[in-house]
C-alpha cells in the first residue's frame, strides 16, 4: 500500500486530471476508497449520535457547533498534512498557535483593533514557520528536533508575554465574529475560513506544481533533487505554510474564545498528526490527502461531541477515543488492501 | 493549576479553627474584670518590626493566573515588613530543578522556607532535608507526603469549594421543583477535581428537589472551557444552575454561553479571578457568584514564616506558636460582598 509517487520527469506542471495513464487512475481510485471508508466511519458515528441523542445531535445548532469546533484544529491539520506529505513533521503547531494568539491579544496589539490582531496573528505564525523552515532546510536540522525546539521556545515566549495571565479581548469587531449574528446563511464565519483553507489546500496539493513537488520530496528527496527540484527551498516553503496555517488558526481561536492564553493550542500537534494519519496521509511522506485529513478532524470532533452529549466522563472518553482510532485505521487498511 | 489539599489538612484545619473559636469563647466569658488570662500575653506576630528573618520562597512556574497571583502575594507581603528579606527562586515545574533550588536555599541557611511544590509527593524528601537541617518549612497548598516534612501546612479547601458552591446553588433553587444542575469540572486527572466534585455532590444531597443532570471536565484553560461548555449547552436545553470549577476556564465558558445566546440559568464560578469579580459586580450576565480558592494564602504563608522565624504565635489565637495546619475557607463571593474581595482577584 505504500507507493511513493515517482518524481515528475520534466513536465511537472501538466498532469491530466483523469489521464489515460493507469498508474494515475489507480491512485485516484485508491484515494477514493480510503475516503469512502472514512466517510463510512463518520456515517457510523453520526448514526450512533443520532440513536443515542436524536434531539440534541441531529440538530442544525449541533452541526454548526461541531464544524466550528473543527475549524481551528482543521486549519492546523491542513498545514500539517503538507509537511507530513513532504516527509517532515511539525511538532510546534500548538505552541505557535499559543504564541500567535497571545501576541495578537496583548493590550498594545488590541489598540490597533481588528486589523492589528489579524495581522499580528498571521505574522507571528509565518515568522515561526520561517524559523522552522530555515533551521530544517538550510540549517540541516532534523524536523523533529527543530520543531521540538520551536515548541519549547514558543511556549516559553508565550508565557513570558502573558505572565500566566488570561488576556481578554475587548475589540468588538473580533468578538462579534464569534456570535450567532455573524453567521452567513447559517454558516459560522470560522467554518467559512476552514472551508476556504481546505479548498485552497486541496487545490494546491493536487493541482499545482507546488503540490507535486511536495509529494515528490516526500516520496524520495534525493530523486526529487536529481529531477531538478530545489528540495531545500520546497521545505522552507512547507514550514512557512504550516506556520501560516497556525497563524490563521490562532486568529480563529481568538474569535472563538474571546481571549488569548499561553495554554492555547495544547497538544494540537498530536491532534493534527493523528487526524492526518487517520485520513490516509503517510507518516513517512510521499502521499497526502487533504480530504482525508479534514475527514479525520471531523471524526475526532464528532466523537468528542457525541461523548459530551451523552455525558460520558473523561476516563471513558479517553479509552473510547483510543479504541476508535485503532478501529478507524483498521477499517481503512482493510478496504485499501482489498482493492 | 493544581492546588493539593488533603483530608488530613481539612481535619486539622477544622480542628484548629474550632479549637480557636472554643478558646476565644471561653476566654471572653470568664474573668471579665480580672487580669488578662495568661494566653493573651503570648507574643503574637504583628506589624511591629521584630527580629530580622530571611524567608526562602520556592514555587512552581507561574503559567497560570492563580499561580502568578501566588508569587505576587508572597512578594508584596514580604515587602510590607521591614524585618523580612525574601529570597525567591525562579519558579519551575520541573521536580529536579525545584529540588535543586530548595537545596540552594537550604545551603544559604535561610531562616524559614516557604514551598509550593510543583508536585507535593515528589518534593517530600527535600522538605524533610530542610527540616533536618533545622530550617522550618511552611508547606503551601500542595501537601507533602508526611507531616515530618513541614512545620506548618497552609492551603485551600477543594472539598469546601464544592460544598459551598453546592449550598449556594441549593439555597437559590430550594423552592424550585425538579431543579436541574450541571457541572463544568476542571482537569479530571487531578485529585483536587475529584474533591471539588465530591463536595458539590455532597452539598446537593441536602436538596432533594435538585438533580445534577450533566458533568463534563475541561482543562482549566479558556479554550477547553469554551469547547466543553458549548457541548454542555447543546446537550442540556434546559437547566437551572451551573457550577464551573475554575474562573479561567470560566472565561471560555461565559463566551460559549454568550455565543449560544443563553441566559436562563445561574452560574457560580471558582477560584476568584478578577474578571469573574467584575462580571459579578456588573450583574448583567449569568455569573452570580464564585467560590474562592484564595491566592492570598501565599501572603499568609509569609506571615506564618515570619512568625516562625521570630518565634511568635499568630495574633488572634491563644497559642504560643503557629498552628501545624491551616485550611482556608472557600468563601462565596456574590454581589453583596464582591467589593471587599475585588483587590484579591487575579488576572
Amino acid at each position: 500500500m505504500t507507493q511513493p509517487v515517482s518524481p515528475p520527469r520534466g513536465a511537472t506542471d501538466k498532469a491530466p486530471p483523469a489521464g489515460p495513464r493507469p498508474a494515475w487512475s489507480t491512485l485516484v481510485f485508491r484515494a477514493d476508497v480510503r475516503t469512502l471508508s472514512l466517510l463510512g466511519v463518520l456515517a457510523a458515528l453520526v448514526a450512533i449520535g443520532g440513536i443515542t441523542k436524536p434531539d440534541e445531535f441531529l440538530d442544525t445548532r449541533n452541526l454548526q457547533l461541531v464544524l466550528t469546533q473543527a475549524s481551528v484544529i482543521g486549519v492546523v491539520t491542513v498545514g500539517m498534512t503538507f509537511v507530513i506529505t513532504s516527509g517532515g513533521i511539525d511538532l510546534s503547531v500548538g505552541a505557535i498557535v499559543a504564541l500567535a494568539s497571545v501576541w495578537a491579544t496583548t493590550v498594545a496589539t488590541q489598540e490597533y483593533g481588528f486589523g492589528g490582531i489579524l495581522f499580528t496573528a498571521v505574522l507571528v505564525g509565518v515568522g515561526c514557520g520561517l524559523v522552522n523552515g530555515l533551521l530544517i532546510a538550510y540549517g540541516g536540522m532534523v524536523p523533529f528536533i527543530a520543531t521540538l525546539a520551536m515548541l519549547a521556545s514558543a511556549r516559553g515566549l508565550a508565557l513570558q508575554i502573558t505572565d500566566g495571565k488570561t488576556q481578554i479581548v475587548t475589540v468588538d469587531g473580533i468578538l462579534d465574529l464569534g456570535e450567532r449574528d455573524a453567521y452567513v446563511f447559517g454558516v459560522p464565519p470560522l467554518v467559512l475560513v476552514f472551508a476556504a483553507v481546505t479548498v485552497i489546500g486541496w487545490l494546491v496539493l493536487n493541482r499545482t506544481t507546488f503540490g507535486r513537488r511536495t509529494v515528490a520530496v516526500g516520496g524520495n528527496a534525493e530523486a526529487a533533487r536529481l529531477a531538478g527540484i530545489d528540495v531545500r527551498r520546497q521545505r522552507l516553503y512547507l514550514y512557512l505554510l504550516s506556520g501560516l496555517c497556525c497563524g490563521i488558526a490562532a486568529f480563529l481561536l481568538i474569535i472563538l474564545s474571546g481571549s488569548g492564553q499561553n495554554t492555547n493550542g495544547n497538544l494540537y500537534e498530536l491532534d493534527a498528526i493523528a487526524a492526518a494519519i487517520i485520513g490516509g496521509t503517510l507518516l513517512s511522506g510521499g502521499r497526502g490527502t487533504i480530504t482525508g485529513s479534514v475527514l479525520g478532524v471531523l471524526i475526532f470532533t464528532t466523537i468528542t461531541n457525541i461523548f459530551a452529549l451523552n455525558n460520558l466522563q473523561s476516563d471513558v472518553q479517553q479509552i473510547a477515543k483510543g479504541a476508535i482510532i485503532v478501529a478507524a485505521v483498521l477499517v481503512q487498511r482493510r478496504t485499501a488492501s482489498t482493492t | 493549576m493544581s492546588h493539593l489539599p488533603s483530608r488530613r489538612g481539612l481535619l486539622f484545619g477544622t480542628a484548629a479553627v474550632s479549637a480557636g473559636a472554643l478558646l476565644a469563647g471561653c476566654t471572653s466569658n470568664e474573668k471579665s474584670d480580672d487580669e488578662q488570662p495568661a494566653a493573651n500575653d503570648q507574643p503574637a506576630a504583628d506589624d511591629k518590626p521584630g527580629r530580622q528573618v530571611t524567608i526562602g520562597f520556592a514555587g512552581p512556574q507561574a503559567d497560570h493566573g492563580w499561580l502568578n497571583a501566588i508569587n505576587e502575594n508572597a512578594k508584596s507581603r514580604a515587602e510590607k515588613y521591614q524585618d523580612v528579606t525574601l529570597e525567591i527562586t525562579e519558579g519551575s515545574n520541573d521536580t529536579a530543578q525545584q529540588i535543586g533550588q530548595i537545596e540552594t536555599l537550604i545551603n544559604k541557611k535561610v531562616d524559614v522556607l516557604v514551598v509550593l511544590p510543583a508536585d507535593g509527593k515528589a518534593l517530600t524528601q527535600v522538605g524533610l532535608k530542610a527540616m533536618r537541617a533545622g530550617i522550618p518549612v511552611v508547606n503551601l497548598d500542595r501537601i507533602f507526603n508526611t507531616p515530618q516534612a513541614y512545620r506548618c501546612w497552609i492551603g485551600g479547601d477543594n472539598y469546601g469549594m464544592g460544598l459551598n458552591a453546592g449550598h449556594y446553588i441549593g439555597e437559590k433553587l430550594k423552592d424550585k421543583p425538579n431543579a436541574r444542575v450541571i457541572e463544568l469540572a476542571g482537569l479530571d486527572n487531578l485529585e483536587l477535581t475529584k474533591q471539588r466534585t465530591q463536595g458539590f455532590d455532597d452539598a446537593l444531597k441536602n436538596y432533594p428537589n435538585i438533580r445534577k443532570v450533566a458533568r463534563q471536565a475541561a482543562e482549566f484553560t479558556v479554550e477547553s472551557g469554551q469547547a466543553k461548555m458549548a457541548q454542555l449547552l447543546q446537550a442540556q436545553s434546559e437547566f437551572d444552575a451551573l457550577w464551573n470549577h475554575d474562573d479561567d476556564q470560566g472565561v471560555g465558558a461565559l463566551r460559549a454561553i454568550e455565543q449560544a445566546g443563553r441566559d436562563d440559568f445561574l452560574m457560580v464560578g471558582g477560584a476568584g479571578a478578577l474578571s469573574a469579580f467584575q462580571a459579578i459586580k456588573q450583574d448583567d450576565g449569568v455569573l452570580k457568584a464564585t467560590v474562592l480558592y484564595p491566592p492570598t494564602m501565599a501572603a499568609s504563608a509569609i506571615d506564618l514564616a515570619r512568625a516562625l522565624g521570630q518565634g511568635k504565635g499568630v495574633g488572634g489565637l491563644a497559642e504560643f506558636e503557629i498552628p501545624a495546619s491551616l485550611t482556608l475557607y472557600s468563601a462565596v463571593v456574590d454581589k453583596t460582598n464582591v467589593d471587599q474581595y475585588m483587590p484579591t482577584g487575579f488576572e
